[in-house]
């Protein structure tokens, strides 16, 4: 099925991009990656780390160009026209990026302002999104060093929230959460779809976030993506003797390795990058 | 819960001044999260000009010979650790970012280098005078200077020609950095040290060795400390300085669209080559 740019909030053709790593040794970090997002879909991506995740997040959110092919949010080119695609996005990473000693207060504002929203539009806001995603207005004031992760991650998609993204980027947005704050933060991406037109782009290693979450499934694995469709399309791709698989088996089928495996294979390939000059 | 309100539409100046004020007020927000180190540095750099002060006390001489040298290096020390300051902020905008791990999310937002840049060179411009006014306070409790006949208007006027020098140049610095993670930052201090060398702080820049010499023509806070000591210790008009006015209102001309331009293509190499993250 095909579609048209207008129902399309993202789109990637052929993107490639490569790293140096030493004099004479280069890194594929995507090849040759082709996807389209429909407006108001969640897709998720599953990969181990290393698998080119967090550099497809990068190149779609304007911090690192790629090589060759071409990235467009809503018909717009995300290396000629910057400044524009990136109004309509934001993102939530798995590492919450604040000024710790500030407090959340202040972070929100400050983020806000980035994208021209000024104090006297975004402070009833915060209140009330922050409302919605469950945070304890009290502690509004604190610096952000003093909360916890999951609270440090409900204050990074409020932030996101208050700047009305069309296009949510979340790289592994619950990583490193204890299960009741994963739970939290799974369920404010469920609200924020329901009550928010936006599309989403989630990269995750857990398999059941990605089932929960998302319309459609994509796998990457180092640099490539070996297959996407809705998690019924895929579980029938590779289906066995009429018995559909679960997710991990279609990873499995997909890629000749669990996540696990895949995961440590990486690590045991894994060499610094050198990127100093 | 109905999350869902839209950007306001509103024109781009409005977006990038609203942009400006908000790195204008994170900057003070920080200030004031880090007081106490703020505090300890302001007391360092006090510490430091009365120690100099001294230095002209125990000059010796006329008791106005005395009062003209400890002047002499006063105003070389207040001036400095304002002028200085600018640079150092300035210069130090993405390594800001990659210290705290929002060098990602500043980067990706709409707001332009421009905006972060001025925002940044705003702040630095009040906080230095700030500083620049509780450090003339303290001194002047301890010494006695030779400031019977200054212009101080005149002396102002210079101060902000060269800040807008200083902002420009600490712009074309901060790209450091960007090209290189781990020893860019290195870079821009080893060019605020040789500012201080070049600059003619404590000495007339003609006692410095005759290859030193065209490096103290190529900074801004020369003529601006040529300038500002002619205006306070003689009285010196502002229309008598032209051949210190007029290298710092082409640099002021240059180094700021230069230090853009240098951002600008810095960032964009910073992103092919992967550079532009939290970890250097």
């Amino acid at each position: 099925m095909t579609y048209t740019n207008q129902d399309l909030a993202l789109e990637l053709r052929d993107v490639g991009k490569t790293f140096r790593k030493k004099r004479n040794e280069y890194a594929h970090a995507l090849k040759s990656v082709s996807l389209e997002l429909r407006r108001g879909e969640c897709v998720g991506i599953l990969g181990p780390n290393g698998s080119g995740k967090s550099t497809l997040v990068r190149v779609i959110s304007t911090l690192t160009t790629q090589d060759s092919g071409e990235v467009r949010i809503f018909g717009h080119d995300a290396v000629r026209e910057a400044k524009t695609v990136q109004r309509y996005m934001n993102r939530v990473s798995v590492e919450a990026s604040f000024f710790k000693k500030m407090s959340s207060l202040e972070n929100l504002l400050f983020g806000a302002k980035l994208y021209g929203v000024s104090d006297s539009e975004s402070r009833p806001r915060i209140k009330e999104i922050l409302d919605g995603v469950g945070f304890d207005y009290k502690r509004i004031n604190e610096p952000m060093e003093h909360l916890s992760r999951g609270m440090q991650q409900k204050i990074a998609l409020a932030r996101a929230l208050l700047t009305s993204p069309v296009l949510m980027l979340l790289d592994e947005p619950t990583t490193g959460l204890d299960p009741r704050s994963k739970k939290d933060v799974q369920a404010l991406v469920q609200r924020i779809r329901a009550d928010h037109d936006s599309t989403i782009l989630l990269c995750t290693h857990d398999m059941d976030e990605a089932e929960q979450l998302c319309d459609r499934i994509g796998i990457l694995l180092n640099g490539e993506l070996v297959a996407i469709d809705t998690v019924q399309g895929l579980k029938q791709h590779y289906q066995k003797d009429g018995v559909l698989p679960t997710l991990e088996e279609v990873f499995m089928a997909a890629t000749g390795s669990t996540l696990e495996e895949a995961e440590y294979a990486d690590e045991l390939d894994a060499e610094p990058v050198a990127q100093g000059a | 819960m109905h999350l869902a309100a839209g950007l306001k539409t509103r024109p781009n100046w409005q977006r990038e001044a609203i942009a400006i004020w908000g790195y204008v007020q994170r900057n003070y927000f920080l200030t004031k999260r880090y007081f106490m180190w703020e505090l300890v540095w302001l007391v360092y750099s006090v510490m430091n000009a009365l120690t100099i002060g001294f230095i002209g006390v125990g000059f010796g001489g006329t008791s106005e010979d005395a009062a003209r040298v400890t002047t002499y290096l006063l105003i070389g020390t207040l001036i400095w650790s304002y002028l200085s300051m600018i640079f150092d902020l300035l210069s130090e905008t993405v390594s800001w970012e990659r210290w705290e791990g929002t060098i990602e999310y500043t980067f990706m937002s709409p707001a332009s280098r421009a905006a972060q840049l001025v925002g940044m060179g705003v702040y630095a411009v009040l906080y230095g005078i700030v500083r620049m006014i509780i450090m003339l306070g303290v001194i002047s409790l301890f010494f006695d200077m030779s400031l019977g006949d200054a212009n101080y208007l005149g002396a102002l006027g210079m101060l902000a020609i060269c800040s807008v020098s200083l902002v420009g140049f600490g712009m074309v610095a901060a790209v450091m950095p960007l090209l290189s993670p781990e020893k860019g930052q290195q870079v821009t201090s080893i060019v605020t040290a040789v500012l201080l060398l070049v600059s003619g702080i404590y000495y007339e820049v003609d006692v410095l060795p005759g290859w030193l010499q065209p490096l103290s023509v190529m900074s801004p806070v020369t003529y601006a400390l040529d300038g500002i000591r002619d205006m306070l210790l003689d009285g010196a008009s502002f229309a008598s300085q032209w051949e210190n006015v007029w290298p710092l209102l082409i640099m002021g001309l240059i180094f700021p669209p230069l230090g853009l331009w240098l951002f600008h293509e810095g960032e964009m190499f910073a992103k092919r080559t992967g550079r532009l993250k939290r970890s250097g």
